[in-house]
C-alpha cells in the first residue's frame, strides 16, 4: 500500500501540512472557513517532531499487525483489509485513550474537544493526502516501498 | 540611549479576516518580524526587522499578507531624496561604510531596452524552428589562426581545449560560502542535465559536487581558496578572477559566521575565521605577470582545458581584454556594473564601473580591429534578465552569457538586497541549517531547467525571426540591431544604427 513518507532533510518545519491536515477533515474543505467559521476546528491528524534545525512531520504508520487495532476496546480501530489503511470509528470511539498508549510511533492524537483519538487516514476519500498536496517544500512523499532516490 | 532617526522601510499589512493564526509567517521568518500577541490573540509585525523578502506572503495559506514600502515619507525634495536621507541616518548612527547585496540599483538607462531586433521578410524569409533545426550549441575556447586539411580532408590543426555549451548560456560565478550547499547543488545539476556549465566562484569546489567536474568552472582568485591541482583538473575550465561587476577594484569578503565546518573545508581555511580575498592577486602587476599565471594554470592541467579571466567592465575595458587576449587566455568573461553580488560596499556598488553593453560592444570591435577576436571567446555578463537581453549580447559581440541574478531568482531569490546578513529567507544566500533546507534542491535544479529551456525556445523564435538558423551566424552582427532614444556617441560606441536607417 502507499504510505506518507518525510525527507527530513528538506522539512522547514513551517506547519503548513497541519493546517492543510485540519482544512481536509474539516467540514467546509477550505483553509479560511475551515479556521474562521467551523465551531470547532477539526484536530490535526498530524503532528510536526523538532529538534534544532531538524524536522518531521509524523503521521500514522498504518501498520499490518496494528497494535492499536488490537488494543481497542470498542472495535473503533479498524485495518481496512484492501486498502490497508487504518482507520478510527468516530462514533464508537470513547476516548480510553489506549491506542495512544499502545502507538509505537505517537502517531495517535487526543481530539479533547470531541473526545475520540485522532489519526491519520491518508485522506482516503480524495486520492492523495492533503499534507503531501500542499507541502511546500516537497519533503512529503506518498508512495509505495519507501522514498524512491 | 539617543533617538534613532530612522523609520521602518517596509510595513507589513495583514487582513486579520483572512488570518487563522496559523503562525507559519512567524515560523518562517529568519528576521523575526513576525510573532504572536497572547494578549491581542493574533499576530503582530515588528515592522522595524522587515526587509521586504515576499517569504511570509508567498507561504501564507489564506494570501492575507502584503508587505508596502512604509508609507511614511520626507517632505518632497529633488536632491534629498527619503534612500539618500536614510544613508546619512544610518551611518550618523554606526559610523560604519555601509553594506549592500546584488548589483547596481540606480536608475541608470538599460541599454538591453534601447536596442530592438531586426526580423526578415519578404526577400529574405523567416524560419519557422518549429518545422527547420536550429543550433544553439556554442564552443568556448580560443581557436587557431587557421584549419590544415590533409590529403583526405581530415583535420590536421590541433585544436585547442573548448567549452562546449548547448545553449550559450552559464551559470554566474556564486561561491559556496556565499550560497548555501542547495543553492550549489541546484545550480550542479541543472547545469548537467542542459549540457552547460556553472562556476564555482572563488570559494573553493565542495567534494560532493566533484562529480559534476565537466560541467563545472573553477576560479583563482586572489585569496585561492580551495585551490590545488585536485580542483584545477576536475573542472572542464578554470577561470582566473581579476574583478568583478558590482565591486571593481576591492576584493571579496566572507564573514567568519559564514565559516561552518563544511565551507571551511572546501576553502582550506578555519572554521569561523573570515575569508577575506586581497583586491589585487599579490603575484600579478603586469600584463607579463597575468600571462605567467594562465600558463602556469595550462601547465597544471596538461594544457587540456581552457583558461578564462574575469573581469569587471570598466573604463578603457577594451584595452584591457586586448592585453588578456595576447597574454594567452582562452576567454575573457566580463562583468557589468550591475552584476549581482553577496556583499559589496553601496557607494561602490552603486558608482563605480560602466554597463556591460558598452563594455562588450567595444571589446570586441577591438579585438576585431586587432586581428585577435578569434583567439578568445567572451563571455558577457552583468543582470542578463530574458532571452531577449542574450540575443542583444550575442549581437554585440559575446559568444555565450553568465547568469547569476537570473538563477537565484528562479530559486526563489525575491531581490530583498540583503545577502550580505546571512539571513536569506530563501535559504539560497545563508549558511544557517535552518534555512538551507528551505531551498530543496530537487525543486530548484528543476527551476533552472525550466528557466534556460524557456529562454533556450525564445531565443531560437528570436533566430527564426531574423531569418538565422546558428547562433554562430548571430555573434558580433550589430546589423541586427537598432537603436532607440540613444545619442549618436552611444550608437558609435555600441556600433548600431537607429532604428529606422
Amino acid at each position: 500500500m502507499k504510505k506518507i513518507y518525510v525527507k527530513e532533510e528538506v522539512c522547514i518545519g513551517c506547519k503548513l501540512c497541519e493546517v492543510y491536515c485540519i482544512t481536509s477533515h474539516s467540514k467546509y474543505k477550505d483553509v479560511l472557513k475551515a479556521f474562521k467559521f467551523e465551531s470547532i476546528t477539526p484536530t490535526p491528524k498530524i503532528v510536526v517532531e523538532e529538534n534544532g534545525p531538524l524536522s518531521f512531520s509524523l503521521q500514522c504508520r498504518h501498520c499490518d499487525d496494528a497494535p492499536c487495532v488490537k488494543a481497542c476496546i470498542t472495535g473503533a480501530m479498524q485495518k481496512d483489509p484492501l486498502t490497508g489503511i487504518v482507520t478510527c470509528n468516530t462514533d464508537k470511539c470513547v476516548g480510553c485513550w489506549t491506542c495512544i498508549l499502545t502507538c509505537g510511533f505517537g502517531a495517535i492524537l487526543r481530539d479533547e474537544k470531541n473526545k475520540v483519538a485522532s489519526k491519520c487516514d491518508l485522506c482516503a476519500d480524495t486520492g492523495e493526502p492533503a499534507c503531501v498536496k500542499n507541502c511546500p517544500n516537497d519533503a512529503l512523499v506518498y508512495s509505495e516501498g519507501g522514498i524512491k532516490a | 540611549m539617543s533617538l534613532n532617526y530612522l523609520t521602518p522601510e517596509f510595513k507589513v499589512i495583514r487582513d486579520y479576516d483572512l488570518c487563522i493564526n496559523c503562525k507559519v509567517c512567524m515560523r518562517q521568518c529568519a528576521n523575526e518580524v513576525h510573532s504572536y500577541d497572547e494578549q491581542l490573540y493574533k499576530m503582530v509585525a515588528d515592522d522595524f526587522k522587515c526587509v521586504n523578502c515576499q517569504r511570509c506572503v508567498v507561504m501564507c495559506p489564506t494570501h492575507a499578507l502584503t508587505i508596502i514600502n512604509h508609507p511614511q515619507d520626507f517632505r518632497q525634495h529633488a536632491n534629498w531624496s527619503y534612500d539618500t536621507i536614510r544613508d546619512i541616518y544610518r551611518q550618523a548612527e554606526t559610523g560604519a561604510v555601509l553594506l549592500t547585496a546584488m548589483g547596481n540599483d540606480k536608475p541608470y538607462p538599460i541599454y538591453w531596452d534601447k536596442m530592438v531586433v531586426n526580423a526578415s521578410q519578404v526577400t529574405n524569409p523567416s524560419i519557422d524552428p518549429l518545422r527547420e533545426p536550429m543550433e544553439l550549441r556554442v564552443y568556448i575556447g580560443r581557436k587557431p589562426d587557421k584549419i590544415e586539411l590533409d590529403e583526405n580532408l581530415n583535420v590536421k590543426t590541433q585544436m585547442p581545449p573548448q567549452l562546449k555549451l548547448e545553449v550559450p548560456i552559464l551559470f554566474s560565478a556564486m561561491s559556496y560560502g556565499s550560497i548555501s550547499y542547495n543553492a550549489h547543488a541546484s545550480l550542479s545539476r541543472a547545469a548537467e542535465k542542459l549540457g552547460i556549465c556553472y562556476n564555482t566562484g572563488e570559494g573553493g569546489l565542495h567534494k560532493d559536487f566533484r562529480k559534476y567536474g565537466k560541467n563545472t568552472i573553477v576560479q583563482v582568485a586572489s585569496g585561492r581558496f580551495g585551490v590545488n591541482r585536485e580542483y584545477l583538473n576536475t573542472a572542464a575550465a578554470v577561470e582566473i578572477k581579476i574583478g568583478q561587476g558590482a565591486k571593481p577594484g576591492i576584493g571579496g569578503h566572507l564573514p567568519g559566521e559564514k565559516v561552518s565546518e563544511d565551507v571551511s573545508e572546501t576553502r582550506m581555511i578555519p572554521v569561523g575565521s573570515d575569508a577575506i580575498s586581497p583586491a589585487p592577486h599579490h603575484d600579478i602587476y603586469s600584463i607579463e605577470d597575468l600571462s605567467q599565471l594562465i600558463f602556469s594554470l595550462k601547465e597544471a592541467t596538461d594544457y587540456k582545458k581552457p583558461v578564462g579571466v574575469k573581469i569587471a567592465a570598466v573604463n578603457n575595458v577594451a584595452a584591457i581584454a586586448s592585453g588578456i587576449a595576447r597574454a594567452g587566455a582562452d576567454y575573457i568573461a566580463i562583468d557589468g556594473f550591475r552584476g549581482g553580488t553577496g556583499a559589496a560596499p553601496k557607494r561602490i556598488r552603486d558608482n563605480v564601473g560602466i554597463p556591460i553593453e558598452f563594455a562588450i560592444a567595444s571589446v570586441d570591435s577591438r579585438l576585431r580591429s586587432e586581428g585577435i577576436r578569434h583567439t578568445v571567446s567572451l563571455i558577457a555578463s552583468g543582470s542578463i534578465r530574458n532571452s531577449a537581453d542574450i540575443i542583444k549580447a550575442i549581437a554585440l559581440g559575446a559568444d555565450a552569457v553568465y547568469i547569476g541574478s537570473a538563477a537565484l531568482i528562479a530559486l526563489g531569490c525575491h531581490m530583498c538586497q540583503k545577502c550580505n546578513t546571512g539571513k536569506c529567507n530563501w535559504g539560497i544566500a545563508t549558511q544557517d541549517p535552518y534555512l538551507v533546507k528551505r531551498l530543496n534542491p530537487e525543486i530548484g535544479y528543476k527551476r533552472l531547467v525550466n528557466l534556460v529551456t524557456a529562454w533556450g525556445h525564445e531565443i531560437k523564435e528570436m533566430l527564426g525571426g531574423m531569418g538565422i538558423n546558428d547562433i554562430e551566424s548571430l555573434k558580433g552582427n550589430r546589423l541586427m540591431l537598432r537603436g532607440i532614444g540613444m545619442t549618436q556617441k552611444e550608437l558609435d560606441i555600441l556600433g548600431i544604427l537607429a532604428a529606422g536607417e
